[in-house]
């Protein structure tokens, strides 16, 4: 039976999830509005909201100083790169744990979790020397392994929680119909995760687009990602709050885009197969 | 082709011995019922022999080869499952010519065999279907298509009709008897519904604790049940075991006697009793009779129209050549 609620309450509910919303938005907002304004404006107290003069200076003197599609470009590919690569790995290890679990699966499982739990700078040093020595150094090869590296246990983590939702008797009627184990993950695990499968693909993306710690700190300039374009605007320049506000609107605006036209399958991913 | 033979089967769950060493026939063509009741093993047993399951030790022939090592893709056995198992991301008639594609079959066999299949099966409307949109007697009929369009070696069910209403249940069990009689291929068929064992099997297997507690065709367990397991197992309603003085006047430990063998009277008898519940079924009713000071109930089974009511007193007398005699160990006396 539902609950009954009354217009008043309904109401009050409604604006106060609005008020939070908007909130949580409004430092995206303010970036977006800044990026429009000039230097002086931008540092103006107090502050204008919209009643200024927009202008697009900003935008240009970023596209002047660097090269936006380049960055934009290494973005994509650290990001699908990494998750492409982590899905390849992560499928046939989570049907193993999902549908032949051993007596350690589950410590496994922890284990690769507990990974989570360690600070990144703790491994910064050894990660960057074998970088260094390797040469893999500022390349999108390095970004992409250890971007895969990083998010690999979440990848296998969300994709098992889907996969066990599978009945194994499918598999096994799979399996009495002739297929081989190739076959049983291609043609019949696959498409029945693929709403998991592409949950898992986007949040993974999302991850990696944003992931700043390695990527500013394994990157100069050929491999740089957004993030490192970003950040090559606060630092040396002192507070252009413009031109690193139109920097930050160009960085995120795929990824919110991609965002948006995918909510379904995002909120899905979120609730890490909760809710059926 | 279909014959197959278990030779000193053996199962382990870790520590848990599910199958102690079990020998078995399946004769080319034979419908066999495997039938006990839960955790029985049965459904280990079409496991093992489908190759979902690894035997611990033994062996298992396949017309003759050796089959105990080989994978179940590759044992050209079909099995139909008791959840359908239907792939939800494909048609119906993807459905049922996956098995084709896996074997690499050209498109237009593939397609001649599904229609045909889906024509035997009455799916032929439901092809662009998907599982999701089907009946539950559809979706099952499903199953069995995508078995039978490769003509296997041999059918294996696993409780096939536990997911249906009684209604339906006793409509499929009649086309899957049909099929058999249309196929002719062997059939191994598992359940815990002895009705079904009775109607559909050639040759049934009573297992209990996975031993196999008697072989043999419907009526031969029905007459001469090999022990007391059987005896109560086979048979709607059980047969009614008793012990005690009335037994031992048998010379026997135990005797049975099934309640369509019991004559009724309210006048005298053998036995006597007061009537508990009746359940009329129309064409008979079965009385549940106690206070006869041999066992806590006697069911019987007696005509349709009887009058009697809760708490009337009535007679039975046993048909004495029905009667079933028992030893102490449970086992039958000649």
């Amino acid at each position: 039976m539902s609950r009954a609620v009354t217009p008043q309450r309904k109401f009050a509910v409604t604006l106060l999830a609005w008020a939070i919303g908007l909130l949580i938005f409004f430092p995206i907002l303010w970036t977006i509005i800044t990026s429009f304004k000039t230097e002086a404006e931008a540092i103006a107290s107090p502050p204008s909201f919209l009643f200024f003069n927009w202008t697009t200076e900003a935008y240009e003197a970023v596209n002047q100083r660097s090269d936006y599609l380049k960055h934009f470009m290494n973005s994509v590919i650290i990001s699908f790169g990494s998750t492409a690569l982590g899905l390849l790995i992560a499928i046939p290890a989570a049907w193993s744990m999902a549908f032949v679990p051993g007596r350690r699966t589950k410590d496994v499982l922890m284990w690769m979790l507990s990974t989570k739990m360690l600070p990144p700078v703790g491994v910064l040093i050894p990660i960057y020397l074998i970088f260094r020595d390797t040469g893999l150094l500022d390349s999108r090869i390095g970004l992409v392994i250890v971007l895969t590296l990083i998010n690999l246990p979440i990848i296998i983590w969300m994709l098992f929680t889907y996969f066990r939702e599978i009945p194994g008797e499918i598999l096994e009627a799979a399996r009495m119909d002739g297929a081989t184990l190739r076959e049983e993950i291609v043609y019949i695990l696959t498409p029945m995760a693929v709403p998991g499968i592409a949950s898992t693909l986007l949040l993974n993306v999302i991850l990696s687009w944003n992931e700043a710690f390695w990527t500013l700190n394994l990157t100069a300039a050929k491999a740089a990602p957004l993030t490192a374009f970003i950040a090559s605007f606060s630092s040396p320049e002192g507070l252009f709050y413009a031109k690193l506000s139109a920097a930050s609107t160009m960085a995120i605006a795929p990824i919110l885009i991609i965002g948006w036209f995918s909510q379904k399958q995002l909120v899905r991913g979120l609730t890490f197969g909760a809710v059926k | 082709m279909g014959r197959i033979s278990l030779n000193q089967v053996t199962k382990s769950f870790g520590d848990v011995n599910v199958i102690p060493p079990l020998d078995l026939d399946i004769n080319e063509g034979e419908f066999v019922v495997f039938v006990g009741p839960s955790g029985c093993g049965k459904s280990t047993l079409l496991r093992l022999i489908a190759g979902l399951e690894d035997v611990t030790s033994g062996e298992i022939r396949i017309d003759g080869q050796d089959a105990t090592m080989v994978p179940p893709a590759k044992r050209g056995l079909a099995m139909v499952f008791q959840s359908y198992a239907l792939y939800p991301h494909m048609s119906v008639a993807k459905n049922i010519a996956f098995p084709l594609r896996m074997a690499g079959m050209n498109k237009a066999e593939q397609d001649k065999r599904v229609a045909h299949a889906a024509k035997v099966l009455n799916l032929a409307d439901y092809l662009d279907r998907r599982p999701g949109q089907l009946s539950g007697g559809q979706r099952q009929r499903v199953a069995i298509g995508r078995a039978i369009v490769r003509e296997p070696a041999a059918f294996l069910f696993d409780e096939p009709l536990s997911n249906l209403d009684a209604a339906l249940r006793v409509n499929m069990r009649l086309e899957i008897s049909e099929l058999h009689n249309t196929l002719k291929t062997t059939m191994i068929y598992v359940t815990h519904d002895q009705v079904e064992a009775m109607t559909m099997a050639d040759k049934i297997v009573v297992l209990q604790a996975g031993r196999i507690e008697q072989v043999g065709s419907p009526m031969e367990l029905y007459r001469t049940p090999r022990n007391t397991f059987v005896a109560g197992f086979i048979g709607s309603p059980k047969m009614n075991l008793i012990e005690g003085p009335e037994a031992a006047r048998h010379d026997a430990h135990t005797i049975g006697i099934r309640p369509e063998h019991l004559a009724i009277s309210t006048t005298e008898g053998a036995w006597k009793g007061v009537v508990g519940v009746s359940e009329h079924l129309g064409s008979d009713t079965f009385l549940h009779v106690h206070q006869t000071g041999l066992a806590e109930t006697i069911t019987l089974r007696a005509p349709g129209e009887l009058e009697l009511r809760h708490g009337d007193t009535v007679y039975m007398t046993p048909e004495a050549d029905k009667l079933h005699r028992f030893g102490p160990d449970g086992l039958r006396l000649a």
